[in-house]
């Protein structure tokens, strides 16, 4: 596999019939269906998992791990991205379900909305730096991040840099087990209990660090079963309540805002209407805005694909466990977590995968080129070419990627003349 | 290379159109993202213009190896004091329009900073003309 282009969401080609529906959903128009087979262009695409969520034959997945990876580790430590818990019912508490989740080979099991929790209080204090560029953009959401890099790079100045919470937990909770447990590092399987393929793809290919600090990935609707199956057989075991912390409203959109308190915020979900603010920041309209909470999923990560409840169901429930939770102290996170431990050290790149061609002058002929063909297609993006559109089709002829005979109206033209 | 799109007066469902289609066309023609940023930022500030104090009209742009010119053209009725409407702050957008969230009296100021070359000409009654060029 080719590391540097991992892409967690993949196609399968025995129940892919070409039908053309991801192509026509896809944001950055990285699919193409050839032969009448669905194919991702790999450059192209941001891992949102949009194809997952319309493909009607279930024939696009996501590559994850499962629990057989756990016997490679002597200690395994399960990290429940944020949005887990609410995928059950509320009469099971959380321990009740890190009981059932150790029952399945974990020995640990690590709660992320403390990270989430300690990240809010730097987020504030980026909101609060003048000279900070603003408005800043949360990282949170990796397929925005990845959307930014190829359709938005002069923004890449406004995003926050701070880590994840999973990988800002996977960090912590690695050096604790080493220290306190004599292990050596390859001894520990930190693994994250994740709802989308994005932050699948941060684990093999992360952006601004050298290597996470997470093992792999479960799918929450892999594990999710397998955890309610353990759960019916617990016989009432008297679990304690465990308190939620706060962090855990960074499971549903809106929930870095009402954790971190910047007032300035402006909170947008689903993958077109972030697209489209990036665009207005772009345009200098959002200066007075101090921060942006952008998730590629409609609801936030309770709307990722890999989860299995509606996500306005689980949003109710997160809200229900933070109903009483009470804030950390300041003192507590300003004395455990320092800043520089906090945030990516390496540069984000700018994609230029957009683009015809490197050189101005040849990218110009290509255009003229592309713009030539597109006068001469039906203009009505029927898709059963292949490409997206008209115009994308044209472009890939230029690009040698398709050929006019593609379209279907076109080939006939063709045979006609030939008659 | 020559695009043209047209602005309709008023038309707020299409407003931003026509900046963010030659945004896409500047990127795949592999201009850099900051310049991008200014062409971006200028079109969209003459297609608001033109949609909401003029009776319509249309945007060309010329794209070339070292230049993107720009030409914003409409049907009028044109501006009074060119002097006055290029400063910062002044406006004539009814109450409605700033309610919009436009009519800062930003536009102009914003298209001339985005801008190597920049000239503005208009004929009260007539025409506004607004032509300009971003070295590449
Ligand atoms: N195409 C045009 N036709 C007629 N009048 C115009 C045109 N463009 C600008 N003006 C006049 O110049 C004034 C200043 O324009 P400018 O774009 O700087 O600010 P604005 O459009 O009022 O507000 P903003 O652009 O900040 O939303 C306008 O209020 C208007 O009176
Ligand atoms: S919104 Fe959350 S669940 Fe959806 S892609 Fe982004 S990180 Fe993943
Ligand atoms: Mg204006």
């Amino acid at each position: 596999m080719n590391e540097i282009y991992f892409h967690s969401v993949t196609l399968r080609n025995d129940l892919c019939t070409g039908c053309t529906i991801c192509m026509q959903n896809c944001p950055t128009l990285a699919i193409r269906v050839i032969d009448g087979k669905a194919r991702i262009i790999s450059e192209k695409c941001i891992d949102c998992g949009m194809c997952l969520k319309v493909c009607p034959y279930n024939a696009k997945t996501a590559i994850t791990d499962s629990l057989i990876e756990l016997q490679q580790f002597k200690y395994n430590i399960a990290l429940p991205s944020l949005s887990f818990y609410a995928q059950f019912s509320q009469k099971y508490s959380k321990n009740a379900i890190n009981l059932a989740l150790q029952s399945l080979g974990f020995n640990e099991i690590i709660d992320v909305s403390y990270y989430a929790e300690v990240l809010s209080a730097y987020l504030k204090d980026l909101s609060l730096n003048d000279s900070i560029e603003k408005p800043i953009i949360s990282t949170y959401c990796p397929a925005v991040t990845r959307l930014i890099q190829i359709r938005n790079p002069e923004l890449i100045k406004n995003i926050s840099r701070l880590e994840s919470p999973m990988e800002v937990a996977a960090m912590h909770v690695r050096k604790k087990v080493i220290e306190e447990k004599n292990m050596s590092g390859n001894d520990i399987g930190i693994f994250l209990l994740s709802p989308c393929p994005a932050k699948i793809t941060s684990i093999k290919n992360p952006i601004g660090i050298e290597k996470s600090s997470l093992n792999g990935a479960l799918s929450i609707k892999e594990i999710f079963p397998k955890v309610l199956k353990k759960l019916f057989a617990q016989k009432n075991e008297k679990t304690e309540i465990q308190q939620s912390n706060l962090g855990d409203l960074w499971g549903r959109v809106g929930g870095q805002r009402d954790v971190s308190k910047i007032q300035k915020s402006i909170v947008v979900d689903g993958i077109d209407e972030v697209a489209k603010i990036l665009d207005m920041i772009e345009l200098g309209k959002l200066s007075n805005i101090d921060f942006i909470e952008a998730y590629s999923c409609v609801g936030g990560c309770v709307g990722g694909p890999l989860n299995v409840e509606n996500p306005f169901i689980a949003k109710y429930r997160i809200d229900n466990r933070c109903n009483n939770s009470s804030p950390i102290s300041n003192d507590e996170i300003r004395s455990n977590f320092k800043y520089e431990n906090l945030c990516w050290n390496r540069e984000i790149l700018p994609s230029k995968i957009m683009e015809l061609d490197t050189d101005i002058a040849i990218a110009l002929k290509k255009m003229e080129e592309i713009n030539a063909i597109f006068k001469i297609l039906p203009g009505i993006d029927c898709g059963a070419c292949g490409s997206p559109s008209c115009y994308a089709l044209a472009e890939d002829i230029v690009q040698n990627r398709a050929k006019i005979s593609d379209c279907i109206f076109k080939k006939l033209e063709g045979e006609e003349s030939e008659n | 290379m020559k695009f043209e799109y047209t602005i309709s007066n008023l038309d707020f469902s299409t407003a931003g159109e026509a900046s963010s289609n030659i945004k896409k066309v500047l990127k795949l023609l592999g201009i850099d993202s900051k310049i991008i940023r200014r062409a971006s930022i200028a079109i969209y500030e003459a297609e608001i213009n033109i949609a909401i104090h003029s009776y319509g009209g249309k945007i060309i742009l010329y794209v070339q190896e070292n230049s993107i010119k720009i030409i914003a053209l409409d049907k009028g009725p044109g501006i009074n004091n060119i002097d006055l409407a290029m400063k910062e702050g002044f406006s004539t957008a009814t109450h409605e329009i700033r309610e919009m969230g436009f009519g800062a009296g930003m536009g102009l100021p914003n298209i001339k900073k985005c801008s190597d070359e920049f000239s503005i000409t208009s004929e009260s009654g007539k025409y506004t003309r607004l032509e300009i060029a971003i070295n590449i």
